[in-house]
């Protein structure tokens, strides 16, 4: 029982997990699951309560049982009680004094990171402002690689998705060209196929591998589609690059995504296996977002925050190179509006980071939410400034296969440009030596295309 | 607004891949930001998007054309009683109303291979335009199965195909529903296909699904190649979803110029 008076009222919450979700800022998701605070006095009393609970409670009282939950099993069985030792005496308030305070330098964070279990990070989120979030958030660093390097600081990276309706091998080929002339792809060059089938998998990844390795690009490149499609892909003896999979935080979650655990560890193995990376062996590439559990009907009565935290367990397991929170793309049952969305994307960067994972964020809306392009933009330059990894790069914003809206090649040049971000190293060669990029890493004036690609465009003539 | 003369707005040389796709490529910049023109050209399709959200489903000229080709439908609705209930609570538009449960409880229960459901979901112009072309191609091809009524289902979710199979003791499931729609394709529609469908049972991971069937997209011919050929794998497996993987052939691989790689080929 956790007990709070604020404003002459007394408040009980019966368990942690009740607590979490009470002291949770408002969102449509919460209210469609039935744990959400009743009113703004019961949230803040949640929030009191929360900040005197002691870390170390975390260990003791799961918020899914260990019993019936291999992630809860996962969480626990694999704290790093060591790296918790430093922080270990805090409550949940006394942390964020300590996240914001002097002490917490960057190597500090890193160290602690594996002391750390999702909740703990969930619920320090709940008690922080936005601004809190992107303060501590950009004092961690993490860093991975494959044929390049992500997450250096004052380094943003891009995902180009050259998604097509119909998977259309020019198409796509279309829409990739258009985003490395702009910059675009470091992250990595990654498409969602329009159908999970195995022999557009099988073509997508052929001509994706033939793209990299004609253009020398440094970067690597990914299939969206089941990691049981990838598997398949692999024995069939197809170039992947990186293994990718939707992930949730509960077992019962990912249970409806048809993965476990197993899967995804025989899948890493699978991949390393090929050996394709040069620089790093970081293979997985996860996306995740706020609402997934619940929609599957299995977020077993945990808030969406949290639940998305859990998830980033499971992303930790597997030295992910990229974690890429999918923020607006679910739909406004979960999150509302722009603002919900805003303090969602910046909510998953901080915990993600603070957990010790590659996070991106794909900053993004759908058409029946209420946001538009100006909360895009909010949430972008939050972000940018709180030292997030990678965005998404789509033609002009609009993905013609997914039907909603992200960031485009030209939101990436803006934010790169007001806030001097450059992309990653080995990438940014690449743009320097073809002359996509000047030395300045400005878009050269006269838009002339790089000789490499010239001879491409001359065969489709005028 | 002329841009083509205007010394500020760089243009890009490559606009000829737009052949290719319906993606916003190739859109030149002012700086580094999108030209006045294509910004503007955004804004007029997030207002027609949002707007075909909000735009009621009429089943009634769908209804007739059904009967003129001999066969029953039914609508029937959802808990979700309005657009906005429906778009908060997607848990009420995957359970059937009282009235319409206490309706389909009276008809007499009959024993049926399959049934189509016909959802509005997030685009009643998707099932305006697509619903009744496909259909038209898809019942001759199930003349062996014994077919239940066409559901039409008001504020419907994928889900709401569950309760409709159980009730008509269905083997397969087939549900067509209107797309969330896109900036360039507001009329786009889904088909999922389940196997054993039941209600609070079967989970996302027992569909397979058949996405982006609109005009610049997958075409019905090929939407309905695919669910052929989950049909005959599911009658012989015995399941559907993640296990069931769809193996046809895209027509997409052919010799015309159109699907020539200008980046490899």
């Amino acid at each position: 029982m956790y007990k709070t008076h604020v404003a002459h009222l007394s408040y009980d919450f019966k368990t942690l997990r009740n607590l979490m979700a009470k002291a949770t800022p408002s969102r449509s998701g919460d209210y469609l699951a039935g744990v959400a605070a009743a009113n703004h006095l019961e949230r803040v009393a949640a929030q009191w309560a929360l900040a005197e609970v002691p870390l170390k409670q975390f260990l003791n009282e799961a918020l899914v049982p260990y019993e019936h939950d291999e992630i809860t099993r996962l969480i626990m069985d694999e704290h790093d009680s060591i790296a918790f030792a430093a922080i270990s005496h805090l409550t949940v308030g006394d942390f964020r004094n300590w996240l914001l305070s002097e002490q917490a330098t960057t190597e500090v964070l890193t160290s602690i990171a594996q002391g750390l279990t999702p909740e703990m990070v969930a619920a320090v989120s709940k008690i922080m402002r936005s601004q809190d979030l992107i303060l501590v958030a950009k004092k961690c660093r993490v860093t991975t690689q494959f044929r390049n390097t992500i997450g250096l600081e004052n380094r943003l990276s891009t995902r180009l998705q050259p998604n097509h309706p119909t998977d259309n091998p020019a198409g796509v080929a279309a829409s990739l060209l258009d985003g490395l002339l702009y910059g675009c792809g470091d992250a990595v060059i990654g498409i969602n196929p329009a159908s999970d089938n195995l022999e557009a998998t099988l073509r997508l990844l052929h001509m994706l591998n033939e793209v990299i390795e004609r253009y020398q690009i440094p970067t690597q490149s990914c299939v969206l589609a089941h990691v049981t499609t990838t598997l398949k892909a692999i024995a069939q003896g197809a170039p992947v690059d990186l293994v990718f999979q939707s992930i949730a935080g509960t077992q019962k979650a990912n249970d409806s995504f048809g993965i476990n655990l197993n899967l995804l560890n025989e899948a890493r193995l699978a991949a390393l296996e090929l050996g394709r990376g040069t620089l790093g062996n970081n293979c997985m590439y996860f996306e995740t977002g706020q609402g997934s559990a619940l929609s599957a009907n299995a977020h077993e009565g945990l808030d969406q925050q949290t639940c998305e935290v859990r998830a980033y367990a499971v992303a930790r397991k597997f030295k992910p190179l990229l974690v890429n929170t999918v923020v607006g793309f679910i739909g406004p049952e979960y999150l509302y509006d722009g603002k919900q969305i805003i303090r969602a994307g910046l909510e998953d960067h901080f915990c993600g980071k603070l957990l010790g994972l590659p996070m991106g964020c794909d900053v993004c809306y759908t058409n029946h939410a209420q946001a538009d392009q100006d909360d895009m933009d909010g949430l972008l330059t939050q972000l940018a400034v709180a030292g997030n990894s990678f965005i998404m790069g789509i033609p002009g914003s609009d993905d013609v296969m997914l039907n909603y809206q992200s960031t485009s090649f030209h939101d990436a040049l803006y934010v790169r440009q007001v806030l001097g971000l450059r992309p990653a190293p080995e990438f940014e060669r690449w743009l320097q030596e073809l002359g996509i990029f000047n030395a300045d890493n400005q878009l050269l004036q006269k838009a002339e295309v790089p000789a490499l690609f010239k001879a491409s465009l001359q065969k489709l003539g005028r | 607004m002329s841009e083509s003369n205007d010394a500020t707005v760089i243009s890009n040389s490559w606009d000829n891949l737009k052949q290719f796709t319906p993606a916003r490529i190739a859109l030149g910049r002012a700086g580094i930001s999108l030209p006045t023109r294509a910004s503007l050209d955004f804004q007029l399709a997030h207002a027609l998007a949002r707007d075909a959200v909000n735009i009621p489903i009429d089943f009634s000229e769908l209804q007739l054309n059904l009967s003129l080709m001999g066969l029953e439908s039914l609508t029937l609705n959802t808990q979700a009683e309005n657009q906005q209930l429906y778009l908060q609570r997607p848990d009420l538009g995957r359970i059937l109303s009282d009235a319409t449960l206490a309706c389909l409880q009276q008809t007499e229960p009959i024993s049926t291979d399959a049934v189509i459901v016909v959802a509005d979901g997030l685009s009643s112009k998707a099932i305006q335009h697509h619903a009744l072309p496909f259909l038209r191609l898809l019942l001759p091809q199930l003349h062996d199965y014994r077919l239940a009524p066409v559901c039409l289902v008001k504020h419907g979710r994928v889900a709401i195909g569950d309760a409709i199979a159980e009730h008509y003791a269905a083997r397969l499931c087939i549900v067509l529903i209107g797309e969330r729609p896109g900036l360039s394709s507001p009329d786009s529609m889904g088909l999922y296909f389940t196997y054993q469908a039941r209600a609070k049972l079967s989970t996302d991971a027992e569909r397979n699904c058949i996405s982006n069937i609109h005009s610049n997209g997958l075409s019905y011919e090929q939407a309905l190649k695919k669910l052929m050929f989950l049909i005959t794998e599911a009658e012989k497996l015995k399941l559907s979803g993640v296990n069931l993987k769809d193996e046809t052939t895209d027509a997409l691989t052919d010799d015309s110029p159109k699907y020539v790689n200008f980046l490899l080929d």
